[in-house]
């Protein structure tokens, strides 16, 4: 409320001494609706948008959505933006929206995503193989739990996210029960008992994650992928020559930002600003680690990002605006 | 009673001969299917062709409605169907930000949201007048609370919310309720809808939802609704229902107008029935502010689900704690006031005298801004305020799990693997037709043809919509839970029935369960239990339990003790009193437990998948992924389904019963 205030007085000065300074105060006067998702490195790139949305003269206000129905949302023009679009675990449904004509594609930031297969560094004591593969089968006893005895169990999230999975199992030829957690509540609640016991444990990660701050590890390397992805369409790629799916995931997904179609036709000049805006992965590190590590509320940790980056942020700034 | 008496009368030779014919039948059902299963391949699994594409037809209507269709396309009044709902939030967000306003945001205008300490004061106030001191006490300390534990906010956000949602709850139910007792057609039109509206689980119509109505606040509200109004229009259904005759007639007698009846005759008199149905719509809001957060509504479930995201499980407990606090405030305030006697003030008094509560709150509410404007203390606590427990709690946790693991892993692994997993695999096992065959066989026994053909519609949809397997593995984690509740909560419920004091705390804990938000016994669950069938079992368990608790103990209590001094006369030992006695006179309200059991399992279906399960939960988990409305529909009904087949087989039983027992006495 008080930040829409001072927004609203420094709008009047700038209309009674007609700078051109402000000139989006033309567009739009609706706010612009920025998603809050629930994790932290979300929650503060959310925030940095919305602050360089409002230095510029825009009406915005947070919304707090959970991934699954944020595509819906912003279909509908209910929400506008999502600084953070997955590859991995959100590309469907953000493709689905934006096939239909309801959403556009933001551009991607420079950081990419990994979502693979990984372990807490305490493992690899353990299992000295690791971080290759192969060392899965040499220690599948050691990494079952006794409803898979004597296969090795692997937690993954819920089924669709990766639904690939089963057949690499396969066509790599690993001894691997898969036990699909339905959240990621569930994966690190598993990871966090496991780690206190110094339990063996193979779960499903991504990066960048907060996870990675309290629980050092590293993720399992399976072949590498192609760049044509023949690796999934051509079965005789690969050191099986009968089977696709013989190699890990992607390892630089896409991290996009999302709007709602409408946007570049209502906010033309937010649409620059969004379209500029470029997180690196080192730079959403440093912002997740503010409040992960440092404490911070979001709110703060993104007017703190803001003052340490400010020439980037400054670059990010488009001419409408300037 | 004409149809009472051949069954009196031959009591000897046909039951047995029934039971038999029963057996029989049971028997060639099973072995016809294994018979069948071996030799068609459409009775071992269910053809994919043969499936309705129900689900497909739900999304694509809902495409068409929120994206496809224009009415009076080309007039100047033309409309999209989305503008109409849309229309109705706005609405509602108009009140919403005014309480909002007072609460927790401030007015643009300048003006601030109310300090703490005046809030605590007027919930203090408010308790004094409704019921005496210790009242005073609860509300004003329950608020304290709140403000002590650095939850303010989120918790003035919430209740902002439930503020405005209560109402709303309770005029729908009313209005219905009125409604319904009108007429009977209404009644039995409306009736289903409720039925199905309690047994869905709320994750399944939260997609439509969003779809129509958007997100935040206000579809979160309409949501709780959805979830809220049935019980409550029950409860006011039942009051209006039972005004005595005697005072209907007087009141015709006075010459009511069915107006004046129905306001001045007959809602008066159910007073305390209907404020029951208030207490009613405040519990279950509250019980829903978790999953309304959701989608979009803000405040102590929204907190609550980012300190589960982060693992801060002490965080989250207080945050938990809190919604618990609002809820037990709200609920004793309403419960007081339901049982508040009226009083009769001597109108020859001054105005001041006649309003002292009134008088006494606005002085209190100037004194306070007053106040809190010299101490901002009073207004906003500082942030460093150092009141937490949650590091306690985090701390017990982490104990919890270095000295106990070791010792749960070897009754977990028993459980899972030499009971539960064999379990699954024989409920998967079972071919379709026997399963199907063997509820209508039971559905007969119990109610005749026509209970049949209802169980036997509704236990063939899931196969028709192609969710058999996920159903099938529904029911055995239902199954399993159920048994597991009544195996714990029977001894418990029959210790609390025979011993005052010990049943106060375990009232105490059972109402303090049944707020308590769920989402926060998944993580500890898992942390102990991993990833597993039996993770979720003991998720729902614990909040199961509470009904199988209350109504054993509820079941006990009620046994007359007139019967109970006369088998002690007759000589009978205690384990007879209780099994030949107590217990036959207790089954229908244990049954009445275990029904709600099976309910409440049903609901947490949709929450345990967030472990990881393959359930219908999972489906609708699923669902969400992407807004496909069908499927979350199609799974949802097909759970409503499983929980109406259920309650509707318990209430033929108990009502052969209870007839039984008339006929013995």
């Amino acid at each position: 409320m008080k930040n829409r205030m001072m927004k609203l007085t420094v709008a009047a000065i700038a209309a009674a001494s007609m700078t051109p300074m402000f000139a989006v105060a033309a567009e739009s006067e609706d706010p612009i609706q920025v998603i809050d998702n629930n994790w932290s490195s979300q929650k503060v790139l959310a925030r940095v948008a919305k602050l360089m949305l409002d230095q510029i003269g825009y009406n915005t206000e947070l919304v707090t959505l959970d991934t699954q129905s944020q595509f819906a949302a912003m279909g509908t023009g209910d929400a506008h933006l999502q600084m953070e679009v997955w590859e991995g675990s959100m590309n469907a449904s953000f493709m689905k929206e934006v096939e239909a004509g309801r959403m556009i594609d933001g551009g991607s930031h420079q950081a990419t995503t990994r979502e693979e297969w990984w372990y807490p560094d305490y493992v690899e004591e353990l299992c000295p193989g690791l971080p290759d593969y192969t060392a899965l089968n040499d220690c599948a006893e050691l990494l079952s739990t006794p409803e898979t005895s004597p296969s090795a169990r692997y937690l993954s999230g819920p089924a669709e996210w990766h639904p690939e999975d089963v057949e690499r199992i396969e066509a790599l030829g690993l001894d691997v029960v898969i036990v699909n957690a339905g959240s990621a509540d569930a994966l690190f609640g598993e990871l966090k008992s496991a780690a206190a016991r110094k339990e063996p444990i193979i779960l499903f990660n991504w990066a960048p994650n907060w996870v990675g701050a309290a629980y050092p590890g590293k993720f399992i390397e399976f072949p590498r992928r192609d760049a044509d992805n023949k690796c999934v369409t051509d079965p005789s790629w690969g050191i099986n020559p009968d089977m696709a799916n013989d190699c890990g995931a992607a390892v630089g997904g896409y991290l996009k930002k999302g709007l709602w179609a409408g946007f570049a036709d209502k906010y033309p000049c937010a649409n620059d600003l969004i379209s500029n805006i470029d997180f690196t992965g080192p730079m959403i590190d440093a912002a997740a680690a503010m409040v992960d590590v440092d404490g911070l509320d979001h709110d703060a940790a993104a007017a703190k990002w803001i003052e340490s980056n400010q020439e980037v942020a400054d670059s990010w700034v488009p001419e409408c605006a300037a | 009673m004409n149809t009472s008496t051949p069954v009196v009368k031959q009591s000897g030779a046909l039951p047995a001969k029934r039971n038999l014919i029963y057996l029989v039948l049971v028997a060639v059902i099973i072995i016809a299917g294994i018979l069948a299963k071996g030799q068609f391949a459409w009775v071992a699994k269910y053809p994919r062709k043969w499936v309705i594409p129900l689900k497909d037809w739900i999304t694509d209507f809902f495409e068409w409605l929120v994206y496809g269709v224009t009415f009076f396309k080309g007039q100047s009044y033309e409309f999209v169907p989305t503008d109409i709902t849309r229309g109705m939030i706005k609405v509602f967000e108009y009140q919403l930000s005014f309480t909002d306003g007072i609460f927790f945001d401030g007015f643009r205008i300048g003006v601030d949201p109310l300090p703490w300490i005046t809030v605590v004061g007027l919930m203090a106030i408010l308790g004094h007048w409704v019921a005496g001191w210790r009242m005073a006490m609860i509300a004003g300390g329950s608020f304290l609370y709140l403000s002590m534990f650095s939850v303010w906010r989120p918790a003035m956000d919430t209740f902002s919310l439930v503020l405005l949602t209560v109402p709303l709850v309770f005029t729908i139910g009313l209005l219905l309720a009125i409604r319904m007792s009108k007429s009977l057609r209404a009644e039995r039109f409306i009736t289903p809808f409720f039925d199905l509206m309690q047994a869905m689980p709320p994750f399944a119509y939260m997609v439509p939802i969003v779809v129509l109505f958007g997100i935040g606040d206000v579809p979160a509200m309409l949501a709780v609704s959805v979830f809220a109004v049935p019980p409550v229009a029950r409860c006011i259904l039942l009051g209006l229902k039972t005004v005595p005759n005697e005072v209907i007639e007087a009141g015709e007698m006075a010459g009511c107008t069915p107006r004046q009846m129905l306001w001045r005759v007959k809602v008066p008199t159910s007073r305390s029935t209907v404020l029951v149905g208030l207490n009613q719509g405040i519990m279950q809001t509250l019980a829903m502010i978790v999953l309304a957060s959701l989608i979009g509504a803000s405040g102590l479930g929204n907190e609550l689900l980012n300190s589960l995201q982060t693992l801060k499980l002490g965080k989250a407990l207080e945050q938990g704690l809190a919604i618990v606090v609002i809820a037990v405030a709200l609920d004793r305030l309403s419960a007081a006031y339901a049982h508040k006697p009226k009083q009769y003030i001597d109108q020859s008094l001054p105005w001041m005298a006649k309003h002292k509560h009134l008088v006494f709150a606005a002085a209190f509410v100037i004194a306070s801004i007053v106040l809190a404007w010299l101490v901002p203390a009073l207004r906003v606590l500082p942030k460093e305020w150092p009141l937490t427990t949650a590091p306690m709690w985090d701390a017990g946790v982490d104990w919890v799990l270095l000295n106990w693991y070791d010792n749960v892993q070897g009754f977990r692994n028993f459980v899972l693997i030499d009971i539960l997993i064999p379990i699954k695999k024989f409920m998967l096992s079972i071919p379709w037709p026997t399963f199907i065959g063997l509820v209508v066989l039971l559905g007969y026994r119990l109610g005749g043809w026509k209970l049949s053909l209802a169980v036997g519609l509704m236990i063939s949809f899931p196969l028709l919509t192609g969710l058999w397997k996920e159903t099938m593995i529904t029911i055995y984690m239902i199954g399993s839970a159920a048994v597991f509740c009544i195996v714990v909560g029977f001894p418990i419920g029959l210790i609390a029935s025979k011993n005052e004091r010990l049943s106060r705390y375990i009232i105490l804990t059972c109402d303090f369960f049944q707020t308590f938000p769920s989402f926060i016994y998944l993580i500890p669950v898992i942390m102990l239990f991993k990833v597993s069938d039996i993770s979720a079992i003991i998720a729902v368990l614990a909040f199961a339990l509470v009904p199988m608790i209350r109504y054993t103990n509820l079941g006990f209590r009620n046994v007359p003790f007139s019967i109970r001094e006369a088998a002690i006369q007759q000589g009978a030992t205690r384990w007879q009193q209780l099994r030949k006695v107590e217990l036959p006179l207790a089954a229908p309200e244990i049954m009445l437990g275990i029904n709600q059991v099976i309910f409440m399992a049903l609901f947490m279906v949709a929450i345990t998948a967030l472990i990881g399960t393959q359930d219908l939960g999972s489906e609708i988990n699923r669902a969400r992924t992407g807004n496909k409305t069908g499927r979350a529909l199609v799974a949802g009904l097909c759970i409503a389904f499983l929980g109406m087949i259920s309650d509707r087989l318990i209430k033929a039983w108990r009502k052969q019963h209870s007839y039984r027992q008339e006929n013995h006495d």
